[in-house]
C-alpha cells in the first residue's frame, strides 16, 4: 500500500482538454446566471469560440517524439495533434453555422455549446488514447453528449425519436466494443496498445481465435460510430431528426474521432495481424460505399441524402484503412480534413436556406436557386463537386490519395469498386446542381437572414475546399509528418 | 536593392487584371457602366504602371544579369513531376508585358466608347480583363505548364469574345471554328510539352534551356526536332499560319476592339513569342527552322494575295495580320529572332491602330463593313482618316514609319541567313501588302462617296475616348521604328541576353546559316522602299485615276479573281476533307454507338441502380429492433469470417 | 479450468436447493385458492387500478441525480483508504474532484433540477 506511484503526470499534455472543459462550464454558468440579462445570448457563441481558439493555440505545433503520460494511457504525438486540429476546426465551424439556426429554432440553450465542447473533449481523448479503456471513455464522453444534442429540440417528435434511437443503438454497439476490449484483455493481458502489440509480436500464436474475435467486436463498435454498413441504419433517421446544426456536427467530428481511434487501434496494436482484420474491413468498405451511394440516389430530402453520402464517405475512408500503408493513412487524414470543409460547407448552405421547423429541406425546393441567390448556389456547387471528387476541389485530391493507396497495396479491385461508386455519387450530387440551375422554382424563396457568422463559415469552407484542391502539397507534408511519430 | 524591390512587384502585374475580372464578373451587372469601365481600365492601367516599374528595375541591372525569377508557390508535386508557379522577368517577357498592358490599356479605353450601347457591357470588360491576365500569364510564366495554361486561357477568351454577340449565328459559328481549329494546334503543343518533360525531366525554362545548351543534344537531334515541330504545330494554330490560319478571318465577327487586341496585337503573336522563348531548342534543329521559315514565307505571300481582292474592311486587315505573322515566323525561321520580335512590336502598334481605325469607320457608318459602300470619308471623319493613313503608311513600309524598319530588317535577314527564295517571296508579299492596304485606304476614304443615304445622315466622328487611343497609336506607329534602326539597334541590344545563347554562330555548319549573299542594309532599304512605292502607285492608278480598271482586270483574269475572292477555296476544301467526314463519323457514333450501345448500357445501369436504390430503402424501416438486428447480422458475419480465417 | 470447478459446484448446489424447495412446496402443499388469497396483500386496502402507471419524469430525474452523486461519493472511499500514502497530492486531487461536484450541484440547483413544481 505504501508504494502508490504518483503516475507520469503531465498536465500540459491535457491542456487543450482542460481549456475546453473549463470553457464548457463557463458557458453553462454564464447561461444560468445571466440568462435574463443576456438577451440574444450571442455571448455564449463568442465564449465557445474563444475556448476553441485558445485550445487550438495551446495544441498547435508539432512534437518530435510521442509524449506519453498518465501511466502511458494518454499520448501526444503529431497524429493526435493533427486530429485535435481537425476537431477544433470542425467544432469551430459548427458553432459559426449553428448560432443563427439555434436562435431561429428557439433552442439557443447554453447547454448546446457546453455539450458541443464536451463532445469535442471526448474526440480528443479518442485521438490521444494510448489505451483501450481511455479510448472507450473518450468514445462515451463524445457519444453521450451527442445523444443529448440530437434530442435538443424537445418539442419535435422526430428529434426525440432520433435521440432515443441513437442512444439505444449506440448503447447496443458500445456493448460489442466493450466485449471486444475485454476479450482482448483476456487474450493479451493488457489494455495498453503498445503492450498488446508487443504481446502479439512475441507470443501471438498462443492466443488462438480470441484476438481475432476481439478485434472483430471492436470493429463493430467503432464501425457503428463511423456509420459503416451494416451498422449504419441509425444514420439516416438520426441525421434527419436531429437539429440541422447538430447533424452537421456529428457528421464530421465524431466520424473523424472514430477513424482516429480505428487507425490507432488497428495500426498500432494489431498492425502485426493486419492480414486478418483487413478481410473484415475490406468487405465492410465495399458494402458501405455501395449501399451508401446506391440508396442516396433515391433520396428526395437533402438531409437524408447527405446522411447516405456520409455513409458512402465512410466507405471511402475504410478503403484507406484496408490499404494499411503510409499512403493510405495519410490519405485518410487528408480526406478527413477536406471532409470537414466540404461537409460543413454544404450544411451551412442548407441551414441558410432552411426555414423554421426544418422547412425547405426537399431537393426540389432548391429549384431556381442559381438565379435567385447565385453566390449561395456557386458555393453549394463547389462543395457538391468536391464531395463528388471532381478537380480542382479538395475532394478529388483526397480520393486520389486514397485510391492510389489501395492500388499500391495491391487492392486494385477495391479501388475499381470505389471509383465506380464515385461515379454513382456524381449522379446524386450533380442532381442538386441541375435542380438549382436548370429548373424553374416550384415555390417562392423566402427572404433570407444571413448572419456574418455563417458567412464566415461558408467562406472558410470555400477557401479550404479550393486551397486543399489546388495546393495540396503543404498539408500533405504535414499529414505525412503526423504519422511518423505514431508507432 | 531598389531594382529587386521593383522586380518583386511582378506578381502585381498579374493580380490587377484578375481582380478586375472577378469584380466585373461577379457584381458587374449591378454596377453602373462608368464604374465597370473605371474598374476595367484602372486594373489594366495599374498593371501597365507596375510593368513600367518592373521594366525600369530590369534596366537598372547590368545586361547579363537581366533574368529575374520569382517563385510564387509550389503547385503540383506528383512523383518526379514538379510544377512550381513562378514568374520570369527577362527582356523578352517584359517587352511583351509592356505591349500587352500598354496597348491593352489603349484598347480598353477605346472600348468604353465603342461598346457603350451594348447590353453585355460588364461581360465584355470581364472577358477583356481575363484575356489580359491570361496573356500576361502566358508571357510571364517561368515554365511550359504555365505557358500552356495561359495559352489555353487566351484561346478560351478569344472564343468567348469572338462569340460575344452569340445571338448572331455567324458569330457563334466563327467562335466555334476558332476554338476547334486551335484545338488541333494545342494538341500538338501539349504533346510537345510532354515530350519536353520526358526528355529533360523538368518543364522549367531555365533548366530546360540550360540542359539543351550544354551540348547534350547534337544539332539536328531527332528528339529536339520532334519537340520543336510539335510546339510549332501549336504555334500555327494560335498564330494563324498555314494550314491552320482559317479561323482568324472569321474571328472578325467579334467586336472590333477585340480584333485589335487579341487577333492582331497580342494573342496571335503568342506563337512568335513561344518560338523566340525556345530559341535555344529551335536553333538545335535546322529541319524545324526550315519548316518554320517556309511556312512563314508561304503564309505571308498566300494571305497577302487573298487580301488583294477582299471587300470587307476587317477581313482585309485580318488577312494582312496573317501575312504579317508569316513575316515574323520567316524571321524566326532564319534565326533572326530579334527581327521577328521587333516586327511583333511594330506590328502591334500599327495593326492595333488600323483595327481601331476601321472600328471607328464602322462605328461612323452604323455598322457597315463593306468597302464598296464607303468612299470619300476623309472629310467627314478627319481624325480617323489621318491616323488610318499613318497606319497604312507604316504597314506598307515607307520610311521613317515603324513598319519600314522591322520589315526591312526581316527582308535583309532572310537574304543574309536564308536564301533568295525567301527573300523574293517576302518581297512580293511586301508589294501586295502596299497595294491592298492603299486600295483599302483609297476605297474607304477617297473617291466618290458610295455610302447609302440613310447611313450618311448619321455619319459622325467618333468620341474622344476612341480618337485619343488612335492618336497615341499613330504616334507610336510613326516613331516606333527608331527602336531598331540599323547601326543603333536598341531593340537588338536589349534583347541580346535572351538570344545570346543561340547566336548565329551557334549554327555555323547547319545549312540554314550558309550565306547566300551579304545584303547591304542601305541598298536593301532603297529596294524595299521602291517595292512599297510601286504597290502604292498601282493602287493609286487603279482606284483613284481609273476606277473602272479593277473591274476590267477582274473580268480579264476571271479565274484568278474568283480563286482569290474565294480565298483559294481552302474553307471549302477543309469542309470536304475534314469537316464532312468527321461529321459523318460523328453521326454514325451518335446514332449507332452512342445512343444504342453507350447510352443504352449507361441508362440501363442507371435504371438498375435506381431500382436497387428504391428497393434497398425499404430496409430503412424506422424500427430500432430491425436496426439492432442488422448489427447482429453483421456480428455473426464477422464471427463466421473469424471462424473461416482460423 | 479445474480451478473453476468449486464455483460450478456451488452454482449447482444453490440452484438445486432453491428449485428443490419450490418443487417440494408445490408438490406437498394443499392449494385452495380464493380471490382474497390471490390478492397481493391479504390484509389492507384493495389495490386501485393497475400498477403499470406512468410516473412523472421528475421521479426519475431525482433518482438519477441521487445515483450520480451517490456513485461519485464511492470514489471518496479508496482515497480515504490511501490517504496516508497519497499525501498532499491526493488531497489536492480530491479537493478538485469535490469542487467539480459542487459546481455540478450548483448548476442543477440554479437550473431548477431540484424543484418539484
Amino acid at each position: 500500500m505504501t508504494n502508490v506511484s504518483v503516475m507520469t503526470f503531465n498536465i500540459l499534455s491535457v491542456l487543450p482538454i482542460l481549456v475546453l472543459a473549463g470553457f464548457g462550464m463557463i458557458v453553462l454558468f454564464v447561461d444560468i446566471l445571466f440568462s435574463k440579462r443576456l438577451g440574444d445570448k450571442n455571448i455564449l457563441a463568442y465564449l465557445s469560440l474563444a475556448g476553441i481558439i485558445i485550445a487550438a493555440i495551446v495544441s498547435r505545433g508539432t512534437t518530435p517524439i510521442a509524449l506519453y503520460s498518465f501511466n502511458e494511457t494518454f499520448v501526444i504525438d503529431n497524429y493526435s495533434l493533427f486530429f485535435n486540429f481537425i476537431f477544433l476546426l470542425s467544432t469551430g465551424l459548427v458553432i459559426l453555422i449553428s448560432h443563427q439556426y439555434m436562435k431561429r429554432e428557439n433552442i439557443n440553450y447554453g447547454e448546446y455549446y457546453a455539450l458541443i465542447l464536451f463532445s469535442t473533449i471526448g474526440m480528443m481523448l479518442m485521438a490521444s488514447g494510448a489505451d483501450l479503456l481511455n479510448i472507450y471513455i473518450g468514445l462515451e464522453v463524445m457519444s453521450i453528449s451527442i445523444y443529448v444534442l440530437t434530442g435538443l429540440k424537445r418539442s419535435k417528435l422526430t428529434s426525440n425519436e432520433a435521440s432515443l434511437k441513437y442512444f439505444l443503438l449506440g448503447a447496443f454497439a458500445t456493448g460489442f466494443l466493450l466485449y471486444g476490449v475485454s476479450i482482448i484483455y483476456g487474450a493479451t493481458g493488457s489494455f495498453n496498445l503498445k503492450e498488446i502489440a508487443d504481446f502479439l509480436i512475441n507470443k501471438g500464436d498462443v492466443t488462438g481465435p480470441f484476438v481475432y474475435l476481439g478485434v472483430g467486436l471492436i470493429i463493430i463498435g467503432l464501425g457503428f460510430k463511423v456509420a459503416s454498413v451494416p451498422f449504419h441504419a441509425w444514420v439516416p433517421d438520426v441525421y434527419e431528426g436531429a437539429p440541422t446544426a447538430v447533424t452537421a456536427f456529428m457528421s464530421v467530428g465524431p466520424k473523424a474521432a472514430a477513424f482516429a481511434a480505428f487507425i490507432r487501434i488497428l495500426m498500432t496494436a494489431f498492425g502485426s495481424t493486419h492480414y486478418e482484420w483487413q478481410k473484415i474491413v475490406y468487405v465492410l468498405a465495399i458494402l458501405t460505399m455501395t449501399v451508401g451511394n446506391v440508396v442516396a440516389v433515391a433520396q428526395t430530402n437533402i438531409k437524408r441524402m447527405l446522411a447516405y453520402s456520409s455513409i458512402a464517405h465512410a466507405g471511402y475512408l475504410l478503403v484507406a484503412l484496408v490499404a494499411a500503408n503510409t499512403l493510405g493513412v495519410s490519405g485518410m487524414l487528408f480526406y478527413l480534413l477536406t471532409y470537414v470543409f466540404m461537409n460543413i460547407g454544404v450544411f451551412a448552405i442548407v441551414i441558410i436556406l432552411s426555414q423554421r421547423n426544418d422547412g425547405f429541406m426537399q431537393i426540389n425546393d432548391y429549384a431556381g436557386l442559381g438565379y435567385k441567390h447565385p453566390l449561395l448556389a456557386i458555393a453549394m456547387t463547389l462543395f457538391l463537386l468536391s464531395m463528388a471528387g471532381i478537380p480542382p476541389t479538395a475532394g478529388f485530391i483526397g480520393k486520389f490519395y486514397i485510391f492510389s493507396a489501395a492500388i499500391k497495396s495491391g487492392y486494385i479491385g477495391l479501388a475499381v469498386i470505389g471509383m465506380i461508386n464515385s461515379v454513382i455519387s456524381v449522379y446524386y450530387y450533380l442532381r442538386v446542381t441541375v435542380v438549382m440551375y436548370m429548373q424553374e422554382p416550384v415555390r417562392e424563396f423566402y427572404p433570407l437572414t444571413i448572419s456574418p457568422f455563417i458567412v464566415a463559415a461558408v467562406v472558410i469552407s470555400v477557401i479550404g475546399t479550393l486551397h486543399l484542391g489546388i495546393f495540396p502539397s503543404k498539408i500533405m507534408e504535414l499529414v505525412q509528418q503526423s504519422i511518423l511519430t505514431m508507432r | 536593392m531598389v531594382e529587386h524591390s521593383m522586380l518583386n512587384l511582378v506578381a502585381l502585374i498579374l493580380l490587377f487584371p484578375i481582380l478586375g475580372t472577378a469584380v466585373n464578373g461577379l457584381v458587374g451587372k449591378r454596377l453602373k457602366k462608368e464604374t465597370v469601365s473605371y474598374i476595367a481600365c484602372g486594373s489594366v492601367g495599374l498593371s501597365f504602371f507596375t510593368a513600367t516599374l518592373v521594366f525600369s528595375g530590369l534596366l537598372l541591372l547590368p545586361p547579363h544579369e537581366r533574368l529575374f525569377e520569382k517563385q510564387l508557390f509550389s503547385w503540383i508535386e506528383s512523383g518526379s513531376f514538379k510544377a512550381a508557379a513562378g514568374l520570369q522577368v527577362d527582356p523578352l517577357s517584359i517587352l511583351l508585358t509592356l505591349i500587352i498592358t500598354g496597348i491593352g490599356l489603349l484598347i480598353h479605353i477605346y472600348s468604353i466608347g465603342y461598346m457603350h450601347e451594348d447590353k453585355g457591357y460588364h461581360r465584355y470588360f470581364c472577358y477583356l480583363n481575363l484575356f489580359t491576365f491570361s496573356m500576361l500569364l502566358l508571357v510571364l510564366g517561368n515554365n511550359f505548364l504555365l505557358m500552356f495554361i495561359g495559352w489555353e486561357a487566351v484561346g478560351l477568351c478569344s472564343y468567348l469574345l469572338i462569340g460575344f454577340w452569340f445571338e448572331k449565328k455567324s458569330a457563334s459559328d466563327a467562335a466555334k471554328k476558332a476554338f476547334i481549329v486551335n484545338r488541333v494546334g494545342d494538341f500538338g503543343f501539349a504533346l510537345g510539352i510532354m515530350l519536353i518533360f520526358l526528355t529533360f525531366h523538368t518543364i522549367d525554362y531555365t533548366e530546360v534551356f540550360h540542359a539543351a545548351s550544354q551540348g547534350n543534344f547534337p544539332v539536328g537531334s531527332f528528339t529536339i526536332t520532334m519537340i520543336t515541330l510539335l510546339l510549332f504545330v501549336g504555334a500555327t494554330g494560335k498564330s494563324a499560319q498555314i494550314p491552320l490560319y482559317t479561323w482568324l478571318p472569321d474571328a472578325m465577327e467579334g467586336p472590333t476592339p477585340v480584333s485589335a487586341l487579341i487577333h492582331a496585337a497580342t494573342m496571335v503573336t503568342a506563337g512568335v513569342y513561344m518560338i523566340a522563348r525556345c530559341n535555344v531548342l529551335y536553333m538545335l534543329s535546322p529541319l524545324t527552322m526550315t519548316v518554320v521559315a517556309s511556312i512563314g514565307a508561304a503564309t505571308a505571300l498566300f494571305a497577302a494575295s487573298i487580301g488583294l481582292v477582299q471587300n470587307d474592311i476587317k477581313r482585309v486587315l485580318a488577312y494582312s495580320t496573317v501575312s504579317q505573322l508569316g513575316y515574323m515566323f520567316l524571321a524566326c525561321g532564319v534565326g533572326a529572332f530579334t527581327a521577328g520580335v521587333f516586327h511583333l512590336v511594330t506590328h502591334a502598334f500599327f495593326k492595333a491602330l488600323l483595327f481601331l481605325g476601321s472600328g471607328s469607320v464602322i462605328h461612323a457608318l452604323s455598322g457597315e463593313m463593306d468597302v464598296r459602300k464607303m468612299g470619300g470619308l476623309r472629310h467627314h471623319i478627319p481624325v480617323t482618316y489621318k491616323t488610318f493613313l499613318i497606319g497604312t503608311v507604316a504597314i506598307a513600309g515607307i520610311p521613317p514609319f515603324a513598319g519600314f524598319f522591322s520589315k526591312d530588317e526581316i527582308l535583309l535577314e532572310s537574304l543574309t541567313y536564308g536564301n533568295l527564295i525567301y527573300w523574293s517571296v517576302a518581297a512580293v508579299a511586301s508589294l501586295f501588302t502596299a497595294f491592298y492596304m492603299f486600295r483599302l485606304l483609297f476605297l474607304t476614304f477617297h473617291g466618290k462617296s458610295r455610302v447609302e443615304h440613310h447611313v450618311m445622315e448619321h455619319l459622325h466622328e467618333s468620341p474622344k475616348n476612341m480618337t485619343i487611343p488612335l492618336i497615341v497609336l499613330a504616334g507610336l506607329s510613326s516613331i516606333g521604328g527608331f527602336l531598331g534602326i540599323p547601326g543603333a539597334h536598341v531593340m537588338s541590344t536589349f534583347l541580346s541576353p535572351v538570344f545570346s545563347a543561340s547566336g548565329h554562330t551557334k549554327v555555323s555548319g547547319a545549312e540554314i546559316s550558309v550565306h547566300h549573299g551579304e545584303g547591304n542594309p542601305y541598298l536593301m532599304m532603297v529596294v524595299s522602299t521602291a517595292i512599297a512605292l510601286t504597290g502604292i502607285f498601282i493602287a493609286y492608278q487603279m482606284y483613284i485615276k481609273k476606277p473602272e480598271l479593277p473591274k476590267k482586270l477582274a473580268e480579264r483574269f476571271r479565274f484568278i479573281y474568283r480563286v482569290l475572292l474565294n480565298k483559294y477555296y481552302v474553307d471549302e476544301i477543309y469542309t470536304a476533307l475534314f469537316v464532312n467526314p468527321t461529321r459523318k463519323i460523328a453521326v454514325f457514333f451518335w446514332k449507332c454507338v452512342d445512343i444504342q450501345i453507350i447510352d443504352g448500357s449507361v441508362n440501363g445501369i442507371a435504371r438498375s441502380i435506381g431500382w436497387f436504390s428504391s428497393n434497398l430503402r425499404y430496409l430503412q424501416t424506422g424500427y430500432v429492433r430491425n436496426y439492432a438486428f442488422y448489427i447482429v447480422v453483421g456480428c455473426i458475419f464477422i464471427i463466421v469470417l473469424a471462424a473461416l480465417g482460423k | 479450468m479445474v480451478q473453476y470447478l468449486p464455483i460450478l459446484i456451488l452454482l449447482i448446489l444453490a440452484f438445486g436447493f432453491a428449485i428443490t424447495n419450490i418443487v417440494l412446496s408445490v408438490l406437498l402443499g394443499t392449494q385452495k385458492p380464493t380471490p382474497e388469497k390471490l390478492t397481493p396483500y391479504e390484509c389492507g386496502i384493495d389495490p386501485v387500478g393497475s400498477a403499470h402507471e406512468r410516473f412523472s419524469v421528475k421521479f426519475y430525474l431525482i433518482a438519477m441525480l441521487f445515483v450520480i452523486f451517490d456513485i461519485e461519493v464511492v470514489f471518496l472511499y479508496p482515497w480515504a483508504v490511501a490517504f496516508q500514502s497519497l499525501k498532499l497530492f491526493g488531497f489536492i486531487e480530491i479537493l478538485i474532484f469535490v469542487g467539480i461536484f459542487l459546481i455540478c450541484y450548483f448548476y442543477i440547483w440554479k437550473r431548477g433540477g431540484l424543484e418539484w413544481e
